[in-house]
C-alpha cells in the first residue's frame, strides 16, 4: 500500500537493503511504512522516545535494553532506516540453503542476545550486569540475595576461564543446546 | 466577446438557481419528516461498483511489479495472497507473543511450572519487544485505518491515481464531483442545519420546562441533525431500534464528534462533555437552552465526584433526556474498542450500549485531533464520497451482583466490539497522548518471577 509520508524510498536504496539484509521488497516497503509511522515528527530518523511510545514495548521489562540495541550501531542518539533494518534483519528466520555471512545466522542472533546482558558494551557480562538484567525481569518480586545466588550459580556454570565474567565464547557455548534459531526469529510474512 | 461570456454565465447560473434551490428545499423537507428518496443509497451502490473497477485495475498493475522480485522464501505462507498486493490484511509478521498490562506475556508454553533461570530467558522478552516494534496493537489505532483496496481518494493513498490513464481520469472526475458539485451543496445544507438549530433553540429557551417543550425540542433536534446528516451524505442503517433508550445512560464507541450527529438522527440525547469555545461552544450553548445537558467547565472535569454527582442527578430525573457517553474518552479509528473508563458504569446499574461502525471505503470518519482541528475534519468529511455507517442498538445490560464497575465496563465493551466487528482491546485510549506507565511493567515481571525457582 502507498505511504502518506513525505519521505519516499528510492529503488536503489531498496535494492541495497535487500542485498544487505535479505528482506524482500514487499517486506522492506511495509517496514518502511512502519518506520515512518513511528517517526511522528517526520525527522527521517527515530529517537528513544519514538520507540518507547509503543505501549507494548514500554511495558516490556527489557524495553530499554531492546531500544538500546538499535542505537548500538549509530554514533548519536538517532536511528535511520538503514540501521533500523539492519537490527531487524537479525530476527529473520534462518534458511537451510541461504548464503553464509548474512545478518540472521546463528552467531549474529547469539551476539544480539549477548549484547542484551552486556550493559557497558565491553564484551563481557559481569556479575553486576547479570544482576541488573535479572532485576529488570523480575522487578521487586524476588529478593536481592536470591537474585545474587542465581547470578552466582549461572556464572559458575558457564565461566570457563574463571574470571568471574561471561565472555562471548563462553556465552555461545552455554547456549549450544538452545534453539536460538527459533527463539530469536520472527515469522515474517511476504 | 467578454460581455457575451458574462451574459451567458449570468443566464446559466440563474437557470440553475431554481432547480438547486428546489433540491435543497426538498432535502430539508424530507429531512424534517425523516423520510428518504433512497438517492443516497443508489449513489453508494454506484460508488461500490466504481471502486471494484478501480481495484481490478490496480491489482493488475501490482502483480506485474511483484513478480520481478522473488527470493526463495518458504512458501508456507499462502502464495495466492501475494497476488493482491498485500493480501495479508496489512500484517508484516505473524506474532508469537503479546504483552498486555492485565495479562502479562501471552505465551502458551508458560505454564505455571517452576524452572531454573536460564540465560536464554531473555529471548522471550526480546522477541516480544522486537515483534511489538514491527507491529503492535495500539499505535495504528490512532491513525486512519487501512483499506483493502483504493477508494479513489488521494488522502487514503497517494500515487495510485498515476497507475493507469483510466484511473487518473476517474480520479479527476471524482475530484471535481466531490469538490465542485457535492461540497457546495453540503456546505449550504450544513449551514442551514446549524442556523436552524441555533435559532429554534433560542426561541425554545424562552419556554419553561414542560412536556410540550420536550416534544418540540425533539422535533427540532431531529430535524437539524437529519439535515446535518444529509450534509455529510450519510447513509445510516439503524438496527434493533426496539432497544432505543428513553431514559438512562447510553454508551457507544467513539470515532469522531460526528457520532453525535449520527445517533441524534434517530433519538434525542443529553450530551456530556467539556464546555468548548468557538463553533462547538455556540452549538453547546444553543443545545443547552432547549434542554438540560451536562457540560462542564475545564476546571470541573478533574473533579470525579462532581461529575458522578451531576450524572446521577440527571439520570434519576425521568423528565430529562437519556445521556450519551463515550467511555473511551477519546477518538479511536473505528477498527477497535479501547478501554472503557469506569465512571459512567459507577453511576448507573443499567446501561444501554450502542455500536457504531463506519464503512471506511466511502470516507474516513476518524478524527485525528493531533493532525487537524474540527473544521478541517468536517471539511474532510464533506469532501469524501459519503458517510456510510451501521448503528446497532444493543439490549440494555445490568450490572451483576458480583461485578464491580470495571468488570461491568469490560463486559459492555466486549458486547459492543462483538456487534460492531471491532477488535476488543484492553489498552487505554489515553495512550494516544500519554506514555505508558512504568508501573504497568509489574504484571509481566510478576509472571516471570512466579516461574523462577529460587532457593
Amino acid at each position: 500500500m502507498g505511504t502518506k509520508s513525505s519521505m519516499l524510498l528510492q529503488e536503489e536504496e531498496i535494492e541495497e537493503i535487500q542485498r544487505e539484509t535479505g528482506f524482500s521488497k514487499n517486506q522492506i516497503v511495509r517496514l518502511f511504512s512502519r518506520f515512518t509511522t513511528l517517526d511522528k515528527s517526520n525527522n527521517g530518523f527515530l529517537r528513544r522516545e519514538d520507540f518507547l511510545r509503543i505501549p507494548e514495548l514500554a511495558i516490556n521489562p527489557l524495553g530499554d535494553r531492546i531500544v538500546h540495541s538499535f542505537f548500538s550501531e549509530s554514533n548519536d542518539d538517532t536511528v535511520n532506516f538503514r540501521q533500523f533494518m539492519r537490527i531487524l534483519a537479525r530476527f529473520r528466520p534462518v534458511k537451510k540453503n541461504s548464503e553464509k555471512n548474512k545478518l540472521n545466522d546463528r552467531s549474529e542472533k547469539l551476539r544480539f542476545a549477548f549484547k542484551m546482558y552486556d550493559l557497558d558494551g565491553d564484551d563481557l557480562i559481569s556479575r553486576d550486569e547479570l544482576l541488573a538484567v535479572l532485576h529488570m525481569m523480575v522487578g521487586a518480586n524476588i529478593s536481592e540475595e536470591q537474585l545474587g545466588s542465581i547470578a552466582d550459580r549461572t556464572i559458575q556454570e558457564v565461566d570457563e576461564d574463571k574470571d568471574n565474567k561471561i565472555s562471548l565464547e563462553e556465552f555461545v557455548k552455554a547456549m549450544a543446546k538452545v534453539d536460538v534459531e527459533s527463539k530469536m526469529s520472527i515469522r515474517f510474512l511476504h | 466577446m467578454m460581455l457575451g461570456a458574462e451574459q451567458l454565465m449570468i443566464a446559466a447560473v440563474s437557470l440553475m438557481f431554481f432547480p438547486i434551490v428546489a433540491i435543497l428545499c426538498l432535502t430539508i423537507v424530507l429531512a424534517s419528516f425523516g423520510k428518504s428518496l433512497g438517492i443516497r443509497r443508489t449513489y453508494v451502490a454506484l460508488l461500490l461498483r466504481i471502486f471494484e473497477f478501480a481495484g481490478t485495475k490496480l491489482a493488475a498493475h501490482t502483480t506485474y511489479e511483484d513478480e520481478s522480485d522473488s527470493e526463495d522464501e518458504d512458501q508456507e505462507e499462502n502464495p495466492a495472497e501475494s497476488e493482491n498486493g498485500n493480501g495479508n490484511g496489512g500484517h508484516v509478521i505473524k506474532r508469537d507473543f503479546y504483552l498486555t498490562v492485565t495479562r502479562g506475556l501471552m505465551r502458551p508454553e508458560w505454564e505455571p511450572f517452576k524452572k531454573n533461570f536460564e540465560l536464554s530467558d531473555i529471548c522471550y522478552f526480546t522477541k516480544c519487544g522486537m515483534e511489538a516494534i514491527i507491529e503492535d496493537d495500539v499505535t495504528h489505532r490512532f491513525n486512519a485505518g487501512e483499506l483493502a483496496s483504493w477508494n479513489l481518494l488521494t488522502r487514503t493513498n497517494t500515487g495510485y491515481q498515476l497507475t493507469s490513464a483510466r484511473l487518473t481520469v476517474l480520479w479527476c472526475i471524482g475530484f471535481l464531483v466531490r469538490y465542485c458539485v457535492l461540497f457546495p451543496f453540503r456546505l449550504i445544507l450544513a449551514a442551514v442545519a446549524i442556523i436552524w438549530l441555533v435559532v429554534s433553540t433560542a426561541f425554545l429557551g424562552y419556554f419553561p420546562p414542560s412536556p410540550l417543550k420536550r416534544s418540540m425540542y425533539s422535533r427540532v433536534s431531529l430535524m437539524s441533525f437529519r439535515i446535518m446528516a444529509r450534509a455529510c451524505s450519510a447513509v445510516i442503517t439503524f438496527h434493533n431500534q426496539e432497544n432505543r433508550v428513553k431514559n438512562g445512560i447510553c454508551v457507544a464507541n467513539h470515532t469522531s464528534p460526528i457520532d453525535v450527529f449520527m445517533l441524534s438522527c434517530d433519538n434525542c440525547y443529553a450530551l456530556v462533555g467539556q464546555a468548548h469555545g468557538g463553533l462547538l461552544g455556540l452549538l453547546q450553548r444553543a443545545l443547552g437552552r432547549a434542554t438540560s445537558h451536562v457540560f462542564f467547565e475545564r476546571s470541573e472535569v478533574k473533579d470525579r465526584h462532581l461529575v458522578a454527582q451531576r450524572l446521577k442527578e440527571h439520570v434519576n430525573d425521568l423528565d430529562k433526556l437519556p445521556i450519551l457517553i463515550f467511555p473511551e474518552g477519546t477518538c479511536i479509528n473505528n477498527t477497535s474498542v479501547m478501554m472503557f473508563k469506569k465512571g459512567s458504569f459507577e453511576v448507573s446499574t443499567t446501561i444501554y450500549p450502542v455500536a457504531i461502525k463506519y464503512d471506511m471505503r466511502f470516507g474516513d470518519a476518524f478524527w485525528d485531533s493531533s493532525k487537524h482541528g474540527m473544521v478541517t475534519h468536517l471539511f474532510n468529511i464533506m469532501t469524501s464520497w459519503a458517510l456510510v455507517c451501521d448503528i446497532w442498538y444493543l439490549p440494555p445490560m445490568q450490572r451483576q451482583e458480583n461485578e464491580d464497575a470495571v468488570q461491568f465496563a469490560n463486559r459492555v465493551k466486549r458486547e459492543i466490539a462483538k456487534q460492531g466487528g471491532l477488535v476488543d482491546l484492553d489498552w487505554d485510549g489515553q495512550l494516544k497522548r500519554t506514555q505508558a506507565k512504568e508501573s504497568w511493567k509489574q504484571k509481566p515481571q510478576e509472571q516471570y518471577s512466579n516461574m523462577l525457582k529460587v532457593d
